[in-house]
């Protein structure tokens, strides 16, 4: 295979991810795991998301898992501005999750509307319907960004 | 009258017709405008006469200032590379239409939109059931895309109701919206008996944010940069229909490097999706290899993106007029040899997929959209491509990639494998194009950029994204704002054949199928 991916990034994604899995050692005993919804994205975010498991950036090598129920998980990720049509769907996978939970937003317009503020047919910022602990920010968030704002929270969290 | 033929074509199976008037408005675009009594038979006569789908059709609400409502039917002519758009005024008063999809079922999603945003009813629709409004959410009554629409009125809200089928030893399934992987949500209701599905019956509309309507009172700026977020994966090929549309309204010419900046972008925007599909397919089968291959290859192309633009997902790089980033020399040096390597792997993993039998295996005939279900849904794009119709904008309307003599992808099946096989050639095409593109940008040519002027009118403005066309509609007022923006995305039309292309197969392939179809939620929700 030819070398495409310039070899600093991936040396960035390890040290920042090899630091991150520590913490997550510690404070989740084994790994963590997060169930994503999509409230309304244009699907960039998504596009990010799963770029951060791909090869390049391997999430997962970090401990970081996505899983398909929320009855898996320690964390939701919701991403978009939230569409009334998933007012209902968000509140109940919320919910479905165990003790303790938290949330993570990703992208701008699930911060505050984004671009989608003010429509007849969003609800608002994410933070309003489900308690938020953590806002990755980007249009949509570059995976970089997702593994280094996971690392700053857990810094944050453990010290 | 500028478009005889047309008109005497319309003549040989509607000889009553009398149109109020024909106008070519621009040299691609002729609006035939017709009474109510004779729009139904004169959309027929040119459904059948071109052929073509309904490739859009939409309303306006003009009370404000005419006192009626407008209904426009879009058809597209391949062989003379012209819209033709089907007009009429419909009175303000207890709006109706007499419904088309009763003869020619592309219709029929679009009236279902009229009818839930406008409140135009089209008389004789068997199914007028709302698509993006949800019943359980939103009363009855209330049509936000009038112009007076300012609040939600109280109604009454209500449950969907789906197809069902019925009989001994069929199992009804019901998915999403949330669906177990990272991706947008939707509803699926499977009916099977033993393990063949069926039926399949889709209930979309979850990411509806009510894009339409935001549109409406920007001035260009704002409005492309939110057709850049109606479907995160086409952000390149949604903000230059938008471009064209707002570019043909206000009279703006395109530098000719700007012309191929923009060409470049979009068919790098093409192979990063159609890469990403082909790893989705072979991860759908479970074959893993191929498929995190395939994400590194993506991965190399979105870096190349950022390269260029500072933009992985090439936002904030369109402008009316032209485009805002170049392609410096030294850029073009590192992007020339980025792409050799991408070519490289790329052939590669193709080598790998092609040569395992039981992913073949897997893949051949499966989720088959045969040529008359196609013909009839009014399929587009790489889907109709891939089930033996010939369409695509680039080849049939003039510009950059008919001059570079593009080649159309084309399979007869319209199963997983040749939709497989469109993504593969059309990747290497992309590749192809992009370098001969590249080979046009000549120093000397410095200006990428022309300001807009400021002028009123409607367009149509379009674009061969990486799924299909991608429509853009525009009204703008005499003060350069947005008076109405209709998007049509082409899962619009293409949701419908995936609920066609698994009937016959197993639940566990249907991941298969919608990955090899891989259709926009947000593109269709709007």
């Amino acid at each position: 295979m030819t070398r495409l991916i310039e070899p600093g990034l991936s040396e960035e994604a390890c040290q920042a991810g090899s630091e991150l899995k520590a913490l997550i050692r510690k404070k989740f005993g084994r790994s963590l795991h997060i169930r994503q919804v999509d409230t309304g994205s244009c699907g960039a975010c998504e596009s990010e998301i799963i770029s951060a498991n791909n090869p390049i950036y391997d999430l997962q090598r970090f401990g970081i898992s996505f899983v398909a129920s929320p009855r898996h998980a320690d964390a939701l990720l919701v991403t978009g501005p939230v569409s009334k049509n998933m007012l209902i769907a968000l509140n109940e996978t919320y919910k479905a999750m165990p003790e303790p939970k938290f949330v993570i937003t990703v992208g701008d317009c699930a911060q505050d509307g984004g671009l989608f503020k003010g429509s007849y047919y969003t609800c608002g910022a994410v933070k309003d319907i489900v308690p938020v602990a953590l806002h990755i920010p980007g249009c949509p968030a570059a995976p970089m960004d997702i593994i280094k704002a996971l690392l700053g929270f857990y810094k944050r969290r453990l010290s | 009258m500028d478009s005889p033929e047309i008109i005497t074509g319309v003549k040989t199976r509607f000889p009553g017709f009398a149109p109020l008037s024909v106008e070519q408005n621009y040299p691609d675009q002729v609006t035939v405008k017709v009474c109510p009594g004779d729009f139904l038979e004169a959309c027929l006569a040119l459904h059948k006469i071109l052929p073509s789908p309904v490739m859009t059709l939409f309303a306006s609400d003009e009370r404000g200032d005419h006192a009626k409502f407008v209904i426009n039917c879009i058809f597209v002519n391949l062989r003379k590379s012209q819209w033709v758009i089907v007009s009429m005024d419909i009175p303000q008063e207890n709006p109706f239409f007499a419904s088309l999809a009763k003869d020619m079922h592309s219709a029929m999603l679009f009236e279902r939109e009229v009818w839930e945003m406008f409140g135009i009813e089209p008389k004789g629709n068997p199914d007028l059931r709302r698509l993006r409004l949800h019943d359980e959410v939103w009363p009855s009554g209330n049509y936000p895309l009038r112009k007076d629409f300012k609040e939600i009125r109280p109604g009454g809200v209500s449950d969907y109701k789906f197809c069902r089928v019925e009989g001994e030893g069929v199992f009804e399934v019901p998915v999403g919206p949330v669906h177990a992987g990272i991706i947008g949500p939707g509803h699926f209701r499977f009916s099977v008996a033993g393990e063949p599905i069926i039926n399949l019956e889709l209930r979309l509309g979850f990411t509806h944010r009510g894009i339409e309507k935001l549109f409406e009172g920007k001035p260009y700026p704002d409005a492309l940069r939110l057709s850049e977020c109606v479907s995160g994966d086409s952000c390149f090929a949604h903000s230059l229909a938008f471009a064209r549309a707002a570019e043909k309204i206000s009279g703006t010419s395109v530098p000719v490097r700007a012309e191929y900046i923009r060409g470049i972008f979009l068919e790098l925007e093409r192979m990063y999706n159609h890469v990403n599909d082909i790893g989705g397919i072979a991860l759908d089968v479970g074959f893993s290899f191929p498929s995190a291959f395939a994400s590194i290859i993506k991965e190399a192309i979105l870096q190349l993106n950022f390269g260029l633009t500072g933009s992985r997902y090439l936002k904030n790089v369109n402008a009316v007029g032209g485009i805002s980033i170049d392609i410096g020399i030294d850029k073009k040096k590192m992007f020339l040899s980025s792409l050799k390597g991408i070519k490289k792997d790329f052939d590669e993993l193709v080598k790998i997929l092609y040569s395992s039998v039981s992913f073949m295996d897997r893949v051949d005939s499966t989720g088959a959209l045969h040529k008359k279900t196609a013909l009839d849904l009014g399929a587009v794009g790489l889907v109709a491509r891939a089930s033996g119709i010939p369409t695509d904008l680039r080849k049939y309307f003039p510009g950059i990639h008919k001059e570079a003599k593009f080649k159309m992808a084309m399979q007869e099946t319209g199963d997983v494998l040749s939709r497989l096989r469109v993504r593969v050639f059309e990747f290497r095409e992309s590749c192809r194009l992009i370098e001969e593109f590249t080979g046009k940008l000549k120093s000397g040519q410095d200006n990428i950029n022309n300001k807009p002027g400021i002028r009123g009118g409607s367009a149509l403005g379009y674009t061969e994204g990486w799924r299909g066309p991608v429509l853009y509609w525009l009204e703008t007022g005499r003060e350069g704002l947005l008076k109405r923006c209709k998007v049509t995305d082409p899962s619009f039309l293409n949701w419908q054949g995936l609920s066609y292309a698994v009937l016959g197969n197993i639940i566990p392939d249907f991941p298969l199928c919608n990955k090899s179809f891989d259709l926009s939620y947000p593109g269709n929700d709007l």
